[in-house]
């Protein structure tokens, strides 16, 4: 029988891929999907905890959460290509140019 | 039988969400992800929650990937070099925390047992969803629509050229 | 349970039969109409007035060379006709084609001849698949590592971003009129009058963005033969491309059940009740399958009417023309719903 555990154990291995993506990677773009991967993973978090307790409260959060997640990818893209532009690559460790 | 489709869609959404952070071409690290929000979808199905199961699809699936594709494409499928600048003190440490918040999550819940309340709106939770978005969460919702707006201006303003 | 399983496997066949169909039915069509469209005669030798063309196209596909040029990338290559193929062929098994309340086959009720169980979301997973399809043209276009294949899966992922999100909300009027996203209610909904009535507009957004969807004329940017010499699917050859010509011809024919489904009226004629049983189930199939018939004519009367968008216009028309009058369209609807209208 699958249990609330199973889906709680499957949610945090996915978001530690996502937090492992995000620290280790310098692509700009694998950067963002690790981010991605993240969101995504508390989503399941928040279904199986609204399954725990009967009501529907977690799945309307999990509704804003995609609405977010698609305003942050547009502005997180929008960014990627500004930087390309002026950069010519989206390394972001050569994104120096505010750093004390 | 409900138990096999978990540990099939959850071993492929560990699988390809591994794909999708550590191989080097961009291209594949978004068609890896794309299979990691199938396998989340099915697991929504499987919680009962078949509009997110849908909207999992049509958003992540259908909006968000597409539109990384093509910044992808667009920028020519830019990689960055490995060799440059390794940090390998940084990459041990970002791996170390990584795997600590995997452990840490593993252990903490693998004790939650119990297969939660049944909910009435199992499986057919359009309709409870929509008078929830409506009725007590209706400023949350208003909110995010204006967030919506302004990103879509932010990401006009960003990407615009300068004549 | 076994029961169960055979009569999905009847109605399987029988979807893919009419869909496998419609796909050489249609590209005889195609030809033959755009011939006479252009005061030509079109094929006209192999058969009754060209009728075996079709076959005489397959045998020819399936025996041609299979290139596979050096210089693609290998893996997304073969994946890209597949997944064309595939999500083609997987749209179309929640579309309630007939009537069939009452009838029961082995003791299994019918309920539609939609092959999955009848989903509640039903038009949210339509909508989530079709919006897959896009995968196989950009991946089509990545992999063959050519730049007009490359321009093309560009223009075709803009371009469906832009579209999908007209024909969402122009779907959106429809499901606050139904209340429901269930496929078979909305065909019942429209009993006495069809949803192509009251909300003209959202059918018109609907139509526009449906031929943007499937990239067809005036919108097949990610084509277009006098420009990007044939766009995506430039480097593929023998049964590789007949797949991607497979599945345009059968996203036409999802889109356009679709349309039937949720603006006109599916399997309803106004003013005729149908008779129940196994007569009203051909009836009603019939009847769905006229007004899809129609609409498929109306992709190739149009194809072969109006000339192509240019890149700046397809974008143009798609934000500032059609989602405000999508948006139009649902106050409209809105409009109605709280006076009561319908």
């Amino acid at each position: 029988m699958v249990t609330i555990g199973h889906y709680l154990v499957l949610s945090s291995v996915l978001f530690a891929i996502g937090a492992g993506g995000v620290l280790l990677r310098r692509n700009g773009i694998a950067t963002l999907l690790g981010i991605e991967l993240m969101l995504n993973a508390a989503n399941v978090a928040f279904v199986a905890f609204a399954k725990q307790h009967g009501n529907l409260e977690g799945q309307v959060v999990v509704f804003f959460v995609m609405a977010v997640a698609a305003a942050e990818v547009a502005v997180g893209l929008a960014l990627l290509v500004a930087i390309f532009r002026r950069l010519q690559s989206i390394d972001v460790d050569r994104l120096s140019a505010m750093r004390w | 039988m409900e138990l096999w489709v978990f540990y099939l869609a959850a071993a492929a959404a560990v699988a390809s969400a591994l794909v999708a952070v550590t191989h080097r071409n961009p291209v594949i690290n978004v068609l890896a992800l794309i299979v990691t929000f199938f396998c989340v979808a099915v697991n929504f199905a499987l919680m009962g929650a078949d509009f997110l199961a849908g909207a999992q699809v049509l958003i992540y699936a259908g909006a968000i990937l597409v539109l990384f594709l093509f910044v992808v494409m667009l920028l020519g499928a830019p990689t960055v070099s490995a060799e440059e600048n390794p940090r390998p003190i940084q990459k041990t440490l970002g791996a170390f925390l990584a795997a600590l918040v995997a452990a840490a999550g593993f252990f903490f819940f693998r004790g939650f047992s119990g297969e939660g309340l049944a909910s009435p709106h199992a499986g057919v939770t359009t309709h409870a969803l929509g008078r929830l978005l409506v009725g007590p969460h209706l400023f949350a919702f208003e909110l995010v629509s204006v967030v919506l707006l302004a990103a879509l201006i932010g990401a006009l303003v960003l990407v615009k050229r300068k004549h | 349970m076994w029961a169960e399983v055979g009569v999905t496997a009847f109605k399987l066949a029988v979807i893919a039969g009419v869909l496998l169909t419609v796909v050489p039915v249609m590209t005889w069509v195609e030809r033959r109409g755009a011939a006479f469209i252009q005061d030509r005669l079109g094929p006209n030798r192999v058969g009754p007035w060209g009728l075996l063309q079709p076959v005489a196209d397959a045998v020819k596909l399936l025996f041609k060379e299979d290139v596979t040029p050096a210089h693609v990338s290998k893996g997304l290559y073969f994946l890209a006709p597949a997944i064309a193929v595939f999500v083609a062929l997987s749209t179309f098994i929640v579309i309630p084609f007939a009537k069939a309340e009452g009838i029961t086959l082995f003791g299994v009720p019918l309920k539609g001849l939609i092959v999955a169980p009848d989903l509640n979301i039903g038009v949210l997973y339509l909508l989530a698949l079709s919006s897959i399809s896009v995968y196989g043209i950009v991946l089509a276009g990545w992999a063959s590592n050519n730049k007009y294949s490359l321009l093309g899966g560009l223009r075709s992922s803009a371009q469906l971003i832009s579209y999908e999100l007209a024909m969402t909300l122009a779907v959106l009027g429809v499901l606050l009129a139904n209340g429901d996203l269930r496929l078979t209610t909305i065909v019942e909904h429209q009993g006495k009058l069809w949803n192509a009535v009251p909300q003209f507009l959202g059918f018109l957004v609907f139509l526009v963005a449906a031929f943007a969807e499937t990239n067809r004329l005036p919108f097949d940017l990610a084509e277009a033969e006098n420009e990007l010499v044939a766009g995506y699917h430039v480097e593929f050859s023998s049964m590789k491309f007949a797949a991607f010509m497979m599945s345009e011809y059968i996203n036409m024919t999802t889109v356009s059940a679709l349309a039937t489904t949720l603006y006109l009226g599916g399997w309803n004629l106004p003013g005729v009740s149908l008779p129940s049983g196994w007569l009203g189930l051909l009836l009603s199939f019939a009847i769905f399958f006229a007004k899809v018939g129609f609409l498929l004519w109306l992709f190739v009367w149009v194809r072969w009417t109006l000339p192509r968008f240019r890149f700046d216009q397809l974008m143009r028309l798609g934000w500032k023309g059609l989602i405000p009058l999508a948006l139009l369209n649902l106050l409209w609807v809105s409009l109605g719903l709280t006076q009561g209208w319908w």
